[in-house]
């Protein structure tokens, strides 16, 4: 690993991904794995092609179908949208700003960059949006506590935020080892007035603690609303998160046409769960000439098995409520994740991404520990932004590709989230020890 | 009579649960033989999971110590052939969805068949997704367990239904675990499936003593109980297979009570 000291840097490593996604051959599925039945179309909700659906305990169905018929209800009521609109502009802070990277550009001489600064957003990253409406809507549920998952601690320091701002009570399920990769994120959270229940089960990251925020929510639902971070997880779930998270893309295609009056040629993001990439690809998935490339977490490379690239190495799957590609072995074990970001250490991904992968929609490449760190450091220097790990992947991308895409097209980055919460891993992955007390 | 109907026509059945691979795949062989010679009506092997979100701690931990002993369904298709060659005990599998589609639902379900497996229990899939299971559970001759919960309410007629074999009615919120108090909604969910169809009810969730058996009995065709069995397992290792056994007897014995 080399410490980059030039302003430039170019990463021969990232191997860049075919246009579109080869005809994808899970290991040892059969052919009933890919077809409908007819019958079934009518009972079975959510699907994104053949992913999605709702492979959830029965114990949780009514919750579920409680769910989906209140978001239905309040996601065109007046009274419901202006009180969101309202949090999210005066609250959060939006419309976050659409930033023109002019050093960047300039830097690797190719296409035009735009950040998407939802690092901007109040507490630090496009989480706040999907739990805004999401708060909002389990108070119109009359719901009075909020649990919910977390990874890297940005959704559960949303959570815990909008669960003071709403008088809520508030419980967040952390892996035991994020809970340490992260602890100031823990700190923040009490801080909120939110208990952080560490996770000490499985591989004790983001898939464990979904596994026990649901366990939790069997237990306990007649008060309590699941507040799931990404778009991930049974039906309504994806469709809930990226509906609000598909405001980024709409202010990505209103800015960008206000400052340069057309469409952008790339829109890229992170994805783990994939709540941010959906909601900067959504408005544009109509475009078919605005290419959609999501980054996941190689870890230390796709050949290590210490990845969480799941659409690289991954299989189709029925995981966590949802059908989709999943990291697993030939017998359907989901496989222990790694990968330096913890909100990208999944070992899945979200149904409507995988659906857009199936038909070429959308592109999904893989960028490693290595790139991420050096694209963080990158932007840290050349524009005085300091971006989220986890957004550091897309950025480790764009730097690979902005110079091959000529300068009359525009590419934007969606940058999900501020990096301070990283600083003290990376500051300990590049050796240096800080040392707060000093 | 098939052996699944058999085991609902001995009293009210008592249905043991345990994960197969803990500790071993000997073990869990002897189990099966032992707990049926005391009393058991119907057992219910659960196929180990890396992530298995419907359990408790106590199953967990057996699933984590099975999978760390590098026990794969095939081993436990076979382990199934070979008591299916010495005995006639009715055995339903419990596994999650996954283990299933990724073997391929189909020769899953045609593996299940020759091993001689009555029945599948799979918890993540409700009644809206089963037809990812069905028509290969149907074409192979397996019966496809449903489930009710506390919180079914009015779905409890749509799912009785179309009920196969026998009805899990998950008997307490929450996962699979030990209880000092069950929640006594499960008379009134049986109630509700009866109304429906004339099929056995078996109560789960959370049941361990003798005197929680002896009460829900009333009200249920079968108890279930898994994490109390997986328990002594848990602290009898390889030397389970006796204290199992008197456990069972001792369950049996309070249910015909």
């Amino acid at each position: 690993m080399s410490v980059c000291k030039n302003e430039r840097t170019v990463f021969p490593s990232i191997r860049v991904a075919p246009q579109k996604s080869k005809a994808f051959v899970p290991y040892a599925g059969d052919e009933s794995f890919f077809i409908l039945p007819k019958e079934w179309i009518g009972l079975s909700k959510g699907r994104f092609g053949i992913h999605g659906g709702q492979y959830v305990p029965e114990i949780l169905m009514n919750a579920l179908i409680e769910l989906e018929q209140a978001y239905e209800r309040y996601k065109n009521d007046p009274d419901f949208t202006t009180e969101l609109d309202d949090l999210l502009r005066n609250y959060a802070g939006r419309p976050s700003m659409l930033y023109y990277a002019e050093k960047m550009t300039k830097d690797l001489g190719g296409a035009k960059i735009y950040l998407k600064r939802e690092d901007l957003n109040h507490t630090g990253s496009h989480k706040i949006n999907n739990v805004l409406g999401q708060a909002l809507l389990a108070k119109r549920m009359g719901k009075t506590r909020l649990i919910a998952e977390t990874g890297a601690g940005q959704h559960g320091v949303a959570t815990a935020t909008a669960a003071a701002l709403m008088g809520m009570e508030c419980e967040i399920f952390m892996g035991k080892e994020d809970t340490e990769r992260q602890a100031l994120n823990v700190y923040r959270m009490e801080l909120l007035g939110a208990k952080v229940h560490p996770v000490s089960t499985g591989t004790q990251t983001l898939k464990d603690a979904v596994n026990e925020a649901m366990r939790e929510w069997t237990r306990r639902i007649s008060d309590t609303h699941y507040v799931l971070g990404s778009a991930v997880g049974p039906h309504p779930f994806p469709t809930i998160v990226r509906d609000f998270q598909k405001i980024i893309g709409q202010e990505v295609k209103r800015q960008l046409a206000e400052k340069e009056g057309r469409l952008p040629d790339v829109v890229m993001a992170c994805v783990g769960g994939g709540s941010n990439a959906i909601g900067i690809f959504h408005d544009f998935i109509d475009d078919e000439s605005v290419r959609l490339i999501g980054c996941e977490a190689a870890g230390r490379g796709i050949d290590t098995g210490s990845t969480a690239a799941t659409m690289t190495i991954g299989s189709v799957g029925i995981f966590h409520g949802m059908k989709s590609y999943f990291c697993q072995d030939e017998y359907g074990q989901i496989a222990p994740v790694y990968s330096i970001s913890a909100g990208l250490d999944y070992p899945g991904v979200g149904p409507e991404h995988a659906g857009l992968r199936d038909r070429g929609r959308a592109e999904y490449v893989p960028v490693t520990d290595d790139e991420a760190v050096e694209a963080f450091e990158y932007l840290s220097r050349t524009e005085g932004i300091i971006p989220a790990i986890e957004s550091a992947h897309a950025v480790a991308y764009a730097m690979k590709i902005a110079p091959e895409l000529g300068r009359d097209k525009i590419l934007v980055i969606c940058l999900s989230g501020r990096g301070d919460k990283d600083v003290a891993s990376i500051a300990r992955y590049r050796g240096v020890q800080i040392n707060e007390q000093a | 009579m098939s052996r699944l109907e058999r085991a609902f026509s001995r009293g009210k059945a008592f249905i043991p649960f345990i994960t197969a691979g803990d500790p071993s795949m000997t073990v869990t062989e002897q189990l099966i033989y032992t707990m049926y010679e005391a009393g058991a009506d119907l057992i219910e092997v659960g196929i180990p999971f890396s992530d298995p979100v419907a359990e408790g701690p106590v199953i967990q931990a057996a699933d984590e110590r099975a999978l760390a002993s590098g026990v794969t369904v095939d081993d436990v298709f076979a382990m199934m052939q070979r008591v299916r060659n010495k005995c006639d005990v009715p055995v339903a599998l419990m596994t999650y969805v996954n283990p299933v589609a990724t073997y391929g639902t189909d020769r899953f379900m045609m593996n299940c068949s020759k091993a001689g497996i009555d029945a599948v229990i799979v918890p993540d899939v409700p009644f809206e997704e089963r037809d990812e299971l069905l028509p290969y559970c149907r074409k192979h001759g397996i019966t496809l367990i449903s489930m009710i919960a506390p919180t079914s309410g009015e779905r409890i007629r749509m799912i009785a239904a179309e009920a196969e074999g026998f009805v899990y009615c998950v008997s307490s919120l929450g996962v699979t675990g030990i209880r000092e108090r069950i929640g006594y909604e499960a008379g009134e969910m049986i109630k509700a499936v009866k109304a429906v169809k004339d099929i056995p009810c078996a109560i789960g969730f959370g049941i361990s003593t003798p005197e929680q058996a002896a009460e829900l009995a009333v009200w249920g065709d079968g108890i279930i109980v898994g994490s109390a069995v997986v328990k002594i397992v848990e602290e009898y290792g390889e030397n389970c297979v006796g204290h199992v056994a008197e456990y069972v007897r001792r369950m049996k014995a309070a249910i015909s009570g």
